[in-house]
């Protein structure tokens, strides 16, 4: 007989086997030493966590009560992990870019980054995984009381309280120190991962070993057992079609939303491909972990006692038969089920506690009027995180003490399971439908909740009597009939768990398809809908953040808490060198934003994080630009679109160009064009009256003296009309070009205006009053005085041929404004119609046509010289005569040049 | 000839890949489909096998169906995890 | 025989010159130099002939052609346009106009009044 000595000493050292893999592995990982820890091997052995002491030991009890029907606990992970394709792909693609942390950061970050959800999904975790919990406690210290009923009073251990207590302490210690060596919880777990792993095989062989034993050491080969099988109780194929197809069903959707599969699977997973792997491995895993489990019931059946607990045949059968050594390996596999299963279950709910529950409201605390983080947050979500575990371990340990240990382990694992399952609506939709929001994935949950409480966990609290009456369960709350837990709406004679299943998840589906349907998701919750729902399209990753508020210094500080000082520092720069910026801190653009969100995310969930970039950024904003990238049913045809829509917007730009220099051209043709035929004009007509002229004079006989002076004087004005006009032009053309030459000198307005004055006068026979105010012409001016006092003259000279008036006068004033000087020439004559008055300093331009004697180049040559010489010549509208204004710049000005 | 005999090989091998993948995703259908057969077996309060119509099914020949329904779809997975290395993740998202 | 010219021009020596040419010729002269009222100073003058500038201030000769060809009274009236422009276009699209004949400036004097002398002929001709 094996002494419990012995078997608590056989237990220790496996703990402490446990501890050195646990410990090396992470060792090798942290030195990257550990390749073959990211094998697909180690990740399909770390799923069987699947595999609790539920199935080692429950699953012969469950066969030995139900036949077959425990199969479909397993059928369902089986057919999950053969369908990845469909969908754990999806997942573990979705987890790994979002740096998901738990199935609760899961589906916050979906449905918005909603901590609310985060925090529901959490709660109803906690109540369905903490059963399961004290499940496992309570199968280790059953399996140490078998030992002990061998051999009874030895050291205190088969007090099941004490070795439940001993076995919770030991696990947690553990789980805190594999679990939360490092903060992100979205790094790998390798110590844990590997510990696990081993765990895993050392349960398999385990339990094929006792199978074995059962079909050739007791049974006699295979051929016996099965006549054996046959002619037990348990012999005909008798399975209830209903309990069937709901547990299988609740099995595949609980093995995606258990807290723990998630963080093996999705969480802990190095790489997709893995899945390819697990795919085939896993369900052989679970096959062979089936196999021998009706064997083995049907022979305990036999050769144990009745009235032996049938939960325990893996442990009492070799036991019985004296093999010790069998039964420690037994104990062994056992002792692996439950505590793989309670160090990852703790591990991840706690990371769940910590980053939905108590980072909100550690964070609510913090939101003081500076709004920053302050405070080390590292060691807060750390010890949060070792507080959660130990917390979740404690809850275990209360429920297995409080519920007594009594009921069957199977009824608590379908409970729990049927909890969990109430995730896969809000989950399901999330990944496949664009359309869930997160008022539907929070009302379908509560909905969920509310009906497996009611359903499932009242009617099995009736025994103990201390919430609801037996008479409520029997008859329903308030006499109400068909509001009986047990026969919602009447439907009776439906077994238990089938009506639970059925009526949860229905009404949770319902309820989350329907108020999905009539709510409206918010901007964020759209764009994590697009990434989640199209993880595979490649999209490029909408932004988060925009607007760059942030103080970057504040973000560093915060980082360094979560991240610590060196891991901070190296993101921060590799950003900043990513912007191109040296020895600084990065710009908080909105793709480092988003970045450093992600980071952040895997230390402390999605929600906490935005919350926590919140409170610096300054809120959450989605552009609408990114909006319009979710609503596009593919973000990638409206870029492409986008695109060319920039070409060919940049395409009509050119072209436009290309038109309008194009109308400039035919501009400047049509004007060249115009020049050339008024200059022609300009030519032609004074060459037809000389050549009229010259040949009267030449053919007509007996002309008079006098109509021969006339005629002559005629031919010698037109000659000099031509050669005026090409005086003009050439001095336009010299001017036009620039290639003037301006001969600077010092002098004053006044005698500039007195030679103006005297060479306009000169030779005119037309009187003109010239009135001017020579003392405020005494200014001193700096320019090429030679052409100013050409375009005077050419002022007076119009001043001459167009003033209209009786008794033409012009007026000369000279008036200072700060920078410039003005000479304003205003006569007394009806001035220029406004139509003509943008025009006259045009080329050719003649306002009026009888008096034609210039060839209408004056002003514009005016205009041109004053521009040359840095000064301005306009037409001052409004007065009652022509008013021209000659605008220079002021000595010292053009001196200081 | 051998010119043009390349591109149609490769437009098979494609073709082919793709029928595997349907293949795959029909798997676990077919799996659940498979496994519910058993539910269709009579029992042993059905009228039939109470008038001794039809017998009852032994639990070994259960196991035994059970059992290699599920080896032949690991099989069947091992056969497409095979098949589709190398496969690029991006077709066929689901 | 009093045969009457209207000349319309701007140019007041080019008036001379010809009002002194056509004088000696026999020819009564009247003179417009606005393109705006020429139409209706064709109309008054009723002339034999009308001598048009192209470049008119007011209103091309060019127009006032087009006016003069599409009133019945005046569609026949031989016309002699002046131009200082010489484009070849504009002669062209005189000519569409309607033009009797199309002269462009310098022109020697023999020359318009062959071209006078020519066009009334023609006219009193049909």
């Amino acid at each position: 007989m094996a002494s419990l000595n012995l078997l608590v000493a056989v237990a220790l050292v496996y703990v402490a086997i446990l501890f050195a893999v646990a410990f090396t592995a992470d060792r090798l990982a942290a030195t990257g030493h550990g390749g073959w820890l990211r094998s697909p091997l180690v990740y399909t052995l770390s799923l069987s966590i699947y595999c609790t002491a539920w199935t080692f030991y429950g699953a012969v009890g469950y066969a030995a009560r139900s036949g077959l029907e425990y199969v479909t606990i397993y059928l369902g992970p089986t057919l999950v992990m053969i369908g990845w394709w469909w969908g754990l792909r999806k997942l573990v693609r979705v987890g790994r870019s979002q740096r998901v942390t738990s199935i609760a950061d899961l589906l916050s970050s979906r449905y918005g980054k909603s901590n609310a959800l985060a925090a529901c999904v959490t709660i109803l975790a906690v109540i369905g995984v903490t059963p399961y919990i004290a499940l496992q406690l309570q199968s280790i210290t059953l399996s140490f009381s078998i030992f002990a009923a061998v051999e009874p009073g030895q050291n205190g251990l088969d007090n099941p309280g004490t070795s439940a207590f001993v076995v919770a302490v030991g696990l947690a210690v553990f789980a805190i120190l594999f679990g939360t060596r490092n903060l992100d919880a979205n790094e790998r777990h390798h110590g844990v991962v590997t510990a696990i792993a081993l765990e895993a095989v050392v349960k398999l062989i385990a339990l094929l070993a006792v199978g074995i034993f059962v079909v050739w050491g007791l049974s006699g080969g295979v051929q016996a057992t099965m006549a054996r099988i046959n002619a037990s109780d348990l012999g005909t194929w008798d399975m209830d079609p209903g309990r069937w197809a709901a547990i299988t069903f609740l099995s595949a959707a609980v093995f995606v939303c258990l807290p723990r599969m998630f963080q093996v699977m999705i969480v802990e997973n190095d790489e997709e491909s893995h899945l390819r792997t697990a795919a085939w491995a896993f369900p052989l895993y679970l096959m062979l972990m089936s196999l021998f489990v009706v064997p083995i019931a049907v022979v305990g059946l036999d050769l144990l006692p009745a009235g032996s607990n049938p939960d325990l045949f893996v442990l009492s059968l070799p036991l019985q038969e004296g093999r010790d050594s069998l039964a420690v390996l037994a104990f062994l596999g056992g002792f692996s089920s439950a505590t793989s299963m309670v160090i990852v279950a703790a591990m991840a709910l706690s990371t769940m506690m910590s980053n939905h529950i108590v980072m909100p409201i550690w964070l609510w605390f913090q939101r003081g009027p500076g709004a920053t983080v302050s405070g080390d947050v590292r060691y807060v979500v750390l010890l949060a995180r070792r507080i959660a575990i130990a917390a979740t371990m404690a809850l275990g340990y209360f429920y297995y003490r409080l519920s007594g240990g009594g009921t069957a382990l199977a009824s608590i694992g379908l409970i729990a399971f049927t909890g969990i399952a109430q995730m896969l609506p809000a989950l399901v939709g999330g990944l496949f439908w664009r359309g869930a929001t997160r008022l539907g994935a929070l009302s379908g949950l509560t909905v969920g909740t509310v009906l497996w409480l009611y359903t499932m966990m009242l009617p099995g609290l009736d025994s103990a009597d201390w919430i609801i009456s037996n008479r409520m369960i029997s008859d329903g709350p308030f006499g109400i009939g068909w509001l009986r837990p047990n026969a919602l709406f009447g439907i009776s004679g439906l077994d238990p768990i089938v009506h639970a299943v059925f009526w949860s998840l229905s009404v949770n589906f319902l309820v989350f398809f329907v108020v999905s349907l009539v709510t409206f998701p918010g901007p964020m919750e759209r764009v994590q809908g697009a990434q989640f729902v199209n993880v595979f399209d490649h999209t490029p990753e909408p932004r988060g953040w925009s607007g760059s508020v942030a103080q970057s210094e504040d973000l560093m500080i915060m980082s360094q808490r979560i991240l610590g000082a060196r891991d901070a520092r190296a993101l921060f720069d590799a950003a900043a060198a990513e912007q191109g910026i040296a020895d600084r801190l990065p710009e908080p653009t909105p793709d480092f934003l988003q970045v450093l969100e992600r980071k952040l995310s895997g230390s402390v969930g999605a929600a906490t994080a935005h919350a926590m970039l919140g409170q610096i950024v300054g809120g959450a904003a989605v552009s609408v630009e990114d909006l319009m990238a979710v609503a596009s049913e593919s973000a990638q045809i409206l870029e492409y679109s986008n695109r060319l829509e920039a070409q060919s917007t940049e395409l009509a730009r050119t072209a436009a160009q290309l038109r309008v220099a194009n109308e400039k051209l035919t501009q400047i043709s049509l004007q060249k064009d115009a020049f050339l035929s008024q200059v022609s004009h300009e030519l032609r007509t004074p060459m037809t009256s000389i050549r009229a002229f010259s040949e009267i004079l030449r053919d007509t006989g007996g002309l008079s003296e006098e109509e021969k002076t006339r005629y002559s004087g005629i031919i010698h004005n037109e000659a000099l009309r031509l050669t005026r006009l090409l005086d003009d032009l050439l001095d336009l053309s010299v001017l036009e070009s620039g290639q003037i030459s301006l001969n600077l000198s010092d002098g004053s307005l006044r005698s500039v205006l007195d030679h103006a004055v005297s060479t306009a006068m000169a030779g005119s026979d037309r009187p003109l009053d010239i009135r001017r105010d020579r003392g405020a012409e005494a200014v001193a001016i700096r320019s090429d005085l030679d052409r100013l006092a050409q375009v005077f003259i050419n002022l007076i000279t119009n001043a001459q041929k167009y003033c209209d008036a009786q008794h033409p006068v012009l007026r000369i004033a000279v008036s200072h404004a700060d920078e410039t000087l003005q000479v304003d020439f205003r006569d007394n004559g009806t001035g220029i119609p406004p139509h003509s008055q943008d025009m006259v300093f045009e080329k050719f331009a003649r306002v009026s046509v009888e008096k034609a004697g210039g060839a209408g180049l004056g002003l514009a040559i005016c205009r041109e010289i004053l521009e040359r010489l840095g000064g301005s010549i306009e037409y001052v509208a409004g007065y009652d005569g022509a008013v021209f204004r000659v605008t220079l710049p002021a000595a010292r000005a053009l001196a200081a040049q | 000839m051998t010119r043009r005999r390349s591109p149609v090989f490769l437009e098979r091998q494609n073709y082919r890949r793709r029928r595997w993948m349907e293949a795959a995703r029909l798997m676990p259908l077919l799996g659940a489909v498979l496994f519910a057969l058993p539910l269709m077996w009579p029992r042993p309060d059905d009228p039939d096998v109470v008038a001794g119509a039809v017998a009852t099914v032994p639990t070994s020949s259960a196991m035994a169906y059970i059992f290699g329904v599920w080896a032949v779809l690991v099989g069947a997975a091992i056969l497409f995890g095979w098949l589709s290395r190398g496969w690029a993740d991006t077709d066929g998202a689901g | 025989m009093d045969r009457k010219v209207l000349l319309i021009e701007d140019e007041p020596n080019i008036i001379e010159a010809i009002r002194f040419l056509l004088a000696r010729d026999g020819w009564s002269v009247e003179t417009h130099s606005n393109g705006v009222d020429a139409v209706e100073a064709v109309r008054d003058h009723a002339p034999d002939l009308v001598i048009l500038d192209l470049m008119l201030p007011g209103r091309s000769g060019m127009e006032i052609l087009r006016d003069l060809r599409a009133d019945s009274a005046t569609s026949r009236l031989p016309v002699l346009m002046l131009t200082a422009r010489g484009q070849s276009r504009d002669r062209d699209m005189a000519e569409k106009a309607g033009v009797s004949r199309f002269m462009t400036k310098p022109f020697s004097n023999v020359e318009v009044m062959t071209a006078v002398r020519d066009l009334v002929a023609q006219a009193s001709r049909q």
